[in-house]
């Protein structure tokens, strides 16, 4: 295993236990938003979309990269935008005491 | 990669985590979204500088992110709040897609003998990816209603599973051990897209919710995999952080339905008859129907009535009439409480986001193990297009499909007024023994019609 590839592995390895840990105590009344902002943040891979787009020449890999990242930008602005509009709703008023 | 970029992925990194921190509890939820959103930002700026761009590359990437960028902010702002979980399904499963094609195009760009370590998460990301684009648009046409709603099964789709299955393995192995050319990885594709439908098919309508955010958690995964093919560290962070808190969330949300993961994923098997036998069972029997005035004067002249909301409200789209009723009749002195179960709406959580967009008032809105207590000493419990969150099936029936679902106590107020649209079933899909109680009234039509009737009635009581 090269050190790059080790390296992957911790990061993969300790972002496994920091994703549980970190939305464990979510109350019922926040798992549709927080789906949905997870949802949003997996929009990440227009990085990848943009890295495979970006070289692009011959045709196929113009259609794959067009493709790539019209479906990521939709996954991360759509993810982000219609989040926001849930968790609109919650604003200006007092929050649950028995969250 | 120069050290400037390396901490701009560790702060987009360290933005997703304060970000998810923050979208778990309701105070900072809405600055979650934002702190995460920044992240996205902060990752895609430090990933331009790093690439050289053909001129071809630099068209696709802007007519791309324009259209991709109106396509999501329309659809995001158009949706009505009802479709809220399509329109999740939707986004889901377009990044599942982006993470194969991406897959795909590393794959054509290795060549027919890639490193193993480059192209078994290639593979992985094709496969899970896929799944989730076509299982996340079968997700997204049963909640459209674009297709039946109900568990679809036929015999020996257990058969057609497992050799599907054992297909994609086949050509999974094929990709890695012998070549690595377009025909084996495109035809991996396929198959796991036909796999993708094939899983959700027999999952009904109402456990979607669970379905999405297990997709959810794959994309995630096919994104972490992506990220060691391009060995991108934002990618294999951001990937992870998802596919860990997407499966602990589906965990949760099945948790909250009172069912096993296994059984909401597999538990159509077998199950088709029952439910028949149920239905059948219901025929031909008497339920009390009710004016608006009779209902009027009873609500009018109660104590304490708990509204119990359920998707049929929300539908009807009769939150601002359930809250004028609500108003009218704390006017009068009547105290007025919405008891929400879990999974009111179609997914968690969605009830509470229908009523504050109707001006509810959060302190009316109470969380079922706080208010089932208060049903024996409730007057009324007025259940508006809700169904199977009552039904004491739950509690009593272990043959029954939603046996041991916690339910919220209706069935013990001192009467219990029903506003449906007919006598059919919940989503669900069986019988509820509550219609059919001496204490029940039922009061038949559309939700919003219904109050408003009602409301007109209360003004004149």
């Amino acid at each position: 295993m090269s050190t790059e590839l080790l390296n992957e592995f911790t990061f993969f390895v300790l972002a496994v236990f920091v994703g549980i840990e970190v939305i464990s105590k979510v109350p019922t009344i926040l798992h549709t938003p927080l789906m949905s902002g997870t949802n949003a943040i997996h929009g990440i891979i227009l990085v990848g979309a943009i890295f495979i787009a970006a070289g692009a020449s011959s045709p196929l890999s113009i259609a794959l990269g067009l493709v790539a990242v019209i479906l990521a930008t939709t996954n991360v602005v759509g993810g982000f935008v219609v989040t926001d509009r849930m968790l609109e709703m919650f604003k200006g008023r007092q929050a649950p005491r028995n969250p | 990669m120069s050290v400037v970029f390396v901490l701009a992925y560790l702060l987009a990194a360290v933005l997703f985590i304060l970000g998810l921190k923050q979208l778990s509890s309701p105070r900072g939820a809405r600055n979650g979204n934002f702190t995460a959103a920044a992240g996205m930002v902060i990752a895609i700026g430090a990933t331009i500088p790093q690439l050289h761009f053909t001129v071809a590359g630099i068209a696709i990437i802007a007519i791309g992110v324009v259209i991709g960028g109106i396509v999501g902010a329309v659809g995001a702002r158009m949706v009505k709040m009802t479709a809220i979980p399509q329109m999740v399904a939707l986004f889901n499963g377009v990044g599942g897609g982006a993470a194969a094609l991406v897959a795909v195009s590393e794959l054509l760009h290795f060549g027919r003998n890639p490193a193993f370590a480059e192209a078994f998460p290639s593979v992985f990301s094709i496969i899970i990816g896929s799944i989730s684009f076509a299982g996340s648009m079968v997700a997204f046409a049963k909640l459209q209603e674009l297709m039946t709603g109900t568990p679809i099964t036929y015999p020996g789709q257990q058969l057609v599973n497992a050799v599907l299955a054992a297909a994609i393995l086949g050509f999974a192995i094929a990709v890695l051990a012998v070549a690595s050319v377009p025909f084996s990885f495109v035809s991996l594709m396929v198959l796991a897209l036909v796999l993708g439908v094939a899983f959700v098919l027999p999952i009904g309508g109402a456990d979607m919710p669970v379905v999405i955010s297990l997709l959810n958690a794959f994309t995630g995964l096919a994104v972490a995999a992506t990220g060691f093919t391009l060995n991108n560290f934002a990618l294999i962070v951001a990937g992870t952080l998802v596919g860990a808190s997407g499966s602990l969330l589906t965990k949760l949300m099945s948790d909250a339905m009172g069912r096993s993961l296994t059984n909401t994923l597999f538990g159509a098997f077998g199950q088709v008859k029952a439910g028949a036998a149920s239905a059948a069972g219901a025929q031909g029997r008497q339920v009390r129907a009710g004016t608006p005035e009779d209902l009027a004067t009873l609500l009018a002249y109660s104590r304490r009535v708990i509204i119990v909301p359920g998707y049929g409200l929300a539908v009807a789209q009769a939150q601002h009439a359930v809250r004028e009723l609500a108003e009218l009749l704390e006017k009068r002195g009547v105290e007025v409480t919405y008891a929400i179960h879990p999974v009111a709406g179609r997914m968690p959580g969605h009830m509470n986001v229908l009523l504050a967009e109707a001006n509810v008032p959060y302190e009316q809105l109470k969380e079922m193990d706080e208010i089932n207590d208060e049903f024996k000493d409730a007057d009324v419990a007025l259940v508006v297009g809700a169904n199977d969150v009552v039904n004491p099936a739950a509690r009593s029936s272990p043959g029954s499909p939603i046996y041991g679902m916690p339910i919220l106590n209706a069935d013990q107020a001192k009467n219990i007024v029903f506003m449906k649209r007919s006598m059919r079933p919940g989503f669900a899909g069986i019988d509820n023994e509550l219609l059919y109680d001496p204490k029940t009234i039922m009061f038949f039509g559309d939700a919003k019609d219904s109050l408003t009737k009602l409301v007109s009635a209360v003004k004149a009581a």
